[in-house]
């Protein structure tokens, strides 16, 4: 065994996710030291939105323009949401600093004060979201005043058809035009990615070429809409040079997930934490967790594949931010839903024929959506007595129970707000272990 | 459009029994309309086992039956052989089943010529490795599997070349009558509310469980029980022949295998209504429990779909298992009800679907002077070239062998290229224009692969718009009815991947494109 390498950390957190990356950051920002672990999570599939809290009741349908008053209403009937857990001064604040910090990461996002913005998908419908890429505002904007705008997509590009997003916003917005055009400077491949295209368009020639095969279709566009291909490294770049060839302001709409504004995030948000000094160990997985007698943890590290442990790492406390299913921070079997790393109690339906409505898509939600961890006020999992389970495991994002974020329209919002709680929560029981018998 | 049309026969129903008649009548010359309220197989043809009975089945039960099923068995094997899979059969008993009826089996069998072979234990568990260790008895008989889905669209793509024509989402809703005629037949379009009247000399109620509800619209009764079944169809392959359980039927005893998966089955439910003929937690936990006492491997196996249909049993029924009452035919001429140009053929099999087409022909061609004898008997059933892209495995070959850089993927699971989406919508009737993703579904292999819908309904929506072949809102509407279709079959079967699956396919339809705030259109 002397040959695995054994680190400590006084803080480490599980998950890569949005709720994880939000929690590195304050954590980072709070001088904490710590050590983060992940592989691949929901953010890669983002669309680059964030939500704050869009509807409410689901089972209505209800859209809030206010997300705060969205929030109040909600936390008043639903008090065991997680944002019940916080007050609006913490989610205000963790919203913030989050935003604040997306800006030092040079992946700016807008805002409306205290407003929801409706913006374009890709299938054509449009969302009401809290914080919008830079590069997608302009659309935004468009689309509220009802700008001429021309919805450009391309040969060889599946799934984005200007065709279909022109159709289905024509009723609100008459001004909104479709161009099919070829992708320039990409080979004789007919079918494109937008990667590929994000990478040919950090070409400057590349771009001059695309501003030429739009500008005879331009007409009396005031906006122009594209799939989101404007660069992977250098997306303002790549987007301020085609508003200047082409004299009218751009915009993306997203692709459909894995897109290119989820993989920008990551990679933003993953150097930036890196460098403010989180120690980041991408691809790894915690493979089991145990407590020592004297309370610190000790996480077996491996592969994403296989089961060996490569690594140990001895902490003081743990914010779990595993994610759903998909995240692999749930884990559901035939009969019963579990949480497989510390087999924390799961708030679940009493059976397995209460976890989906036989209609996809009924306006109530999925009964699993609100299972997961239930928290006391320091973010801590609680048993069935309400009692934490350890005094420093903390949760936070998607994993927590009582809340849809599917189809409360507050993704990003919950995972951001929650981190930051976990966070607060750490620093306020300011745990301190005696690590002197731990080796390292 | 042409609003009101004339035949000499309309046909109500694209099931099997509806398309065997509409081919049967074009065959013999007879100008037909085949109409379905829904798309082809969309009553119990497209919810069955799949099972190509041997008639072994119903030796102890129905022998009458069994000598049906005996020679339509071997006639299909000759006349469809591309939609009968040569698998052969097991009947097989393990520890705990009833001694006595093991040992009157073969007897059975002997008493209507019924091959039958008793086989080694040993021998069986090495051809058949899935089969428990647990078994006492093996007997082999010539079953085989059958693909309802190609065998439906065969028959309704030769009928519709002999003349025939075959309109979907033609729901019939009123007879008007003269005396003792019906005169003309109202139909609606569900989709888009279009309605059209058809003036037919003879209507054929081929309408499976629904022949009662069809015959009452009508005037006229039958009477029928609704028994349910549910089935599940395994990720992999678990056996090389169909498995029976040697016992009187009861839940989960049959393994039907075709292609690259398996099917057990069923459960028999009585159902007072037709409305909610969905499968359930308890029948999926059920029939892996059952299933796996025959078959060990059924307990951990990956399940991929599950799905029910619903078996319209004749005569009131008894108090006994639903599944021991008759599984014949009932061809009814509704002249002695008082209407003369009123027919109805429903229960039997899908094994048995040819000869209750052929019967059902023969009384209306006595019926209307015609003299042509059944060709269904003799004329093989041909793959037409219109039905390839719904042949599973055939797309990828096809792909690899077509290079064609320019036609994109639109399913890349199952690699149906925009090409076939394109043919396909082509082939939807000149009244029916709409291009809906579940009829290219029925039409393809989009949706069955590994993504269930998640990325391709979203592909082919985005070039159907292309296409003009959908417009204005309508691709909102046909993602969520073709995902919903497929949930459907996955809603019981959700634990351990695919739950993983349908948390990124709500993630994105709903979370982030927010469809189920959009009203359907
Ligand atoms: C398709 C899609 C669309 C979306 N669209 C939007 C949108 O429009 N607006 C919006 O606001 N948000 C959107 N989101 C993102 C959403 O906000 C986040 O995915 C959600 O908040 C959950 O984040 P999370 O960090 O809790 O979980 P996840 O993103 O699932 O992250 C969980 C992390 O935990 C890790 N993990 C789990 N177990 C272990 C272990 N044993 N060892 C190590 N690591 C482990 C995983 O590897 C992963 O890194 C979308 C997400 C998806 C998937
Ligand atoms: C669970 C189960 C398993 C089975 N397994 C097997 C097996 O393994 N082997 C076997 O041989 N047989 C099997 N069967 C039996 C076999 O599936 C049926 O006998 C056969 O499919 C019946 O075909 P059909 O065309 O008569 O009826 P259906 O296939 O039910 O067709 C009736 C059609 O009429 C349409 N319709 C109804 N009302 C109207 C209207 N008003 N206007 C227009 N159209 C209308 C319906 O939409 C439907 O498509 C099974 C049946 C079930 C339920």
């Amino acid at each position: 065994m002397t040959d695995i390498n054994k680190i400590y950390s006084e803080l480490t957190i599980i998950g890569t996710g949005m709720a994880g990356m939000a929690a590195a950051y304050f954590a980072s920002k709070n001088k904490i030291e710590t050590t983060q672990i992940g592989i691949n999570s929901g953010i890669i599939y983002s669309s680059g939105f964030f939500d704050l809290m869009g509807v409410h009741p689901i089972e209505d349908r209800k859209t809030w323009e206010n997300p705060w008053q969205a929030i109040d209403k909600l936390v008043s009937d639903i008090p065991d949401h997680p944002y019940a857990r916080l007050g609006r001064s913490n989610i205000e604040s963790a919203m913030d600093q989050f935003m604040e910090f997306m800006n030092e990461a040079e992946r700016p996002y807008m805002v409306r004060k205290n407003q929801n913005t409706k913006v374009i998908t890709p299938v054509g419908t449009v969302k009401s979201t809290y914080g919008v890429p830079r590069s997608m505002w302009a659309g935004a904007v468009a689309l509220k005043e009802k700008h001429p705008c021309l919805i450009v997509d391309f040969w060889g590009l599946k799934a984005f058809s200007a065709k279909q997003i022109t159709d289905m916003l024509m009723p609100r917005w008459p001004g909104i035009r479709p161009l099919r055009i070829s992708f320039p400077a990409v080979g004789p491949s007919s079918d494109l990615y937008p990667e590929q295209m994000a990478r040919s368009l950090e070409i400057e020639a590349n771009r001059i070429q695309l501003a030429e095969a739009i500008r005879p279709d331009l007409g009396d566009a005031a906006a122009l809409g594209l799939p989101a291909i404007l660069g992977i490294y250098k997306p303002r770049q790549v987007r301020e040079h085609l508003e200047e060839l082409l004299g009218v302001d751009i915009f993306e709409i997203p692709t459909i997930p894995p897109s290119l504004p989820g993989l920008r995030l990551k990679e933003a948000i993953e150097a930036k934490i890196t460098g403010r000094g989180v120690r980041l160990l991408s691809q790894k997985r915690v493979l089991s967790a145990a407590q020592n007698t004297d309370g610190t943890f000790e996480l077996s590290i491996g592969d994403r594949a296989t089961s060996e442990i490569q690594q140990i790492i001895g902490c003081n406390a743990v914010i779990l931010a595993g994610g759903r299913f998909l995240g692999m921070g749930l884990h559901a079997g035939r009969k019963k839903i579990r949480e497989p790393l510390f087999d924390l109690p799961v708030f679940q339906p009493e059976d397995r024929a209460l976890w989906h409505q036989t209609n996809f898509f009924d306006p109530r939600g999925h009964q699993i959506s609100q299972a997961g961890l239930e928290i006391d006020d320091s973010f801590r999992p609680t048993d069935l007595a309400g009692k934490p389970v350890y005094d420093n495991l903390f949760a936070a994002g998607s994993i927590l129970a009582h809340q849809d974020w599917m189809r409360q329209k507050c993704g990003a919002g919950l995972s951001i707000a929650t981190a930051y709680g976990a966070v607060k929560a750490f620093k306020k029981l300011n745990i301190e272990h005696p690590t002197s018998n731990i080796e390292f | 459009m042409e609003k009101n049309l004339k035949t000499q026969v309309l046909i109500i129903g694209g099931g099997a029994t509806g398309a065997g008649v509409a081919r049967d009548l074009s065959l013999r010359g007879v100008n037909c309309i085949l109409v379905e309220k829904k798309d082809i197989n969309a009553g119990a043809s497209g919810a069955n086992h799949g099972l190509l009975h041997s008639g072994a089945r119903y030796v102890s039960s129905d022998p009458e039956s069994a000598k049906e099923c005996r020679d339509e068995n071997r006639r299909l094997k000759q006349l469809a052989p591309d939609c009968v899979e040569e698998t052969g059969g097991l009947f097989v008993a393990v520890e705990g089943d009833d001694e006595k009826f093991i040992a009157d089996f073969p007897g059975y069998c002997d008493n209507i010529d019924l091959p039958c072979r008793q086989i080694d234990i040993s021998e069986a568990r090495e051809a058949e490795p899935a089969l428990s260790d647990k078994t006492i008895a093996v007997y082999e008989v010539e079953d085989a599997s059958i693909d309802p889905f190609k065998l439906v669209l065969e028959n309704i793509t030769d009928a519709q070349k002999l003349g025939c024509k075959f309109f979907r989402h033609l729901k019939v809703v009123k007879f008007n009558k003269t005396g003792n005629n019906i005169k003309t037949v109202n139909l609606v379009n569900k989709n888009t509310g279009e309605t059209m009247s058809i003036e037919a000399d003879i209507v054929v109620n081929a309408t499976g469980a629904w022949a009662g509800q069809v015959a009452a619209l009508a005037g006229t009764h039958i009477d029928l029980i609704y028994s349910k079944g549910t089935l599940l169809i395994t990720h992999s392959r678990i056996t090389q022949r169909v498995v029976n359980r040697l016992r009187p039927p009861a839940d989960a005893d049959i393994l039907v295998p075709g292609g690259t998966v398996s099917i057990i089955g069923t459960t028999s439910l009585r159902m007072e209504s037709l409305d909610e003929i969905k499968p359930t937690v308890a029948e999926v936990d059920r029939i892996v429990g059952e299933g796996a006492s025959m078959m060990p491997v059924l307990e951990t196996s990956r399940y991929i779909r599950a799905y029910s249909g619903v078996r319209p049993l004749l005569g009131g029924g008894g108090k006994g298992d639903d599944r021991s009452v008759t599984r014949g035919f009932d061809l009814v001429d509704h002249a002695k009800d008082g209407i003369e140009n009123f027919i109805t053929i429903t229960g039997g099999k899908l094994t048995t679907f040819r000869l209750m087409a052929e019967k059902t022909a023969d009384l209306v061609c006595s019926r209307i002077g015609v003299s042509a004898p059944c060709q269904t008997r003799k004329i093989p059933l041909i793959s037409a070239h219109e039905t390839r892209w719904a042949v599973p495995g055939f797309s990828p070959k096809n792909w690899f062998n077509s290079h064609d850089k320019d036609d994109l993927l639109l399913c890349e699971c199952e690699m149906v290229p925009q090409s076939a989406i394109e043919e396909i919508v082509g082939y939807f009737d000149i009244f029916d224009k709409h291009a809906d993703l579940n009829g290219i579904g029925k039409r393809s292999r989009i949706g069955k692969g590994s993504c269930q819908g998640n990325f391709c309904s979203l592909r082919i929506a985005a070039y159907l718009y292309d296409r003009d072949h959908l417009s204005s809102d309508q691709g909102v509407s046909e993602i969520k009815s073709f995902l919903n279709e497929r949930w459907k079959g996955q809603r019981c079967l959700l634990w351990d991947t695919p739950v993983v699956q349908v948390e990124l396919q709500e993630a994105m339809h709903c979370g982030f494109f927010g469809l189920e705030l959009n009203p359907d259109s």
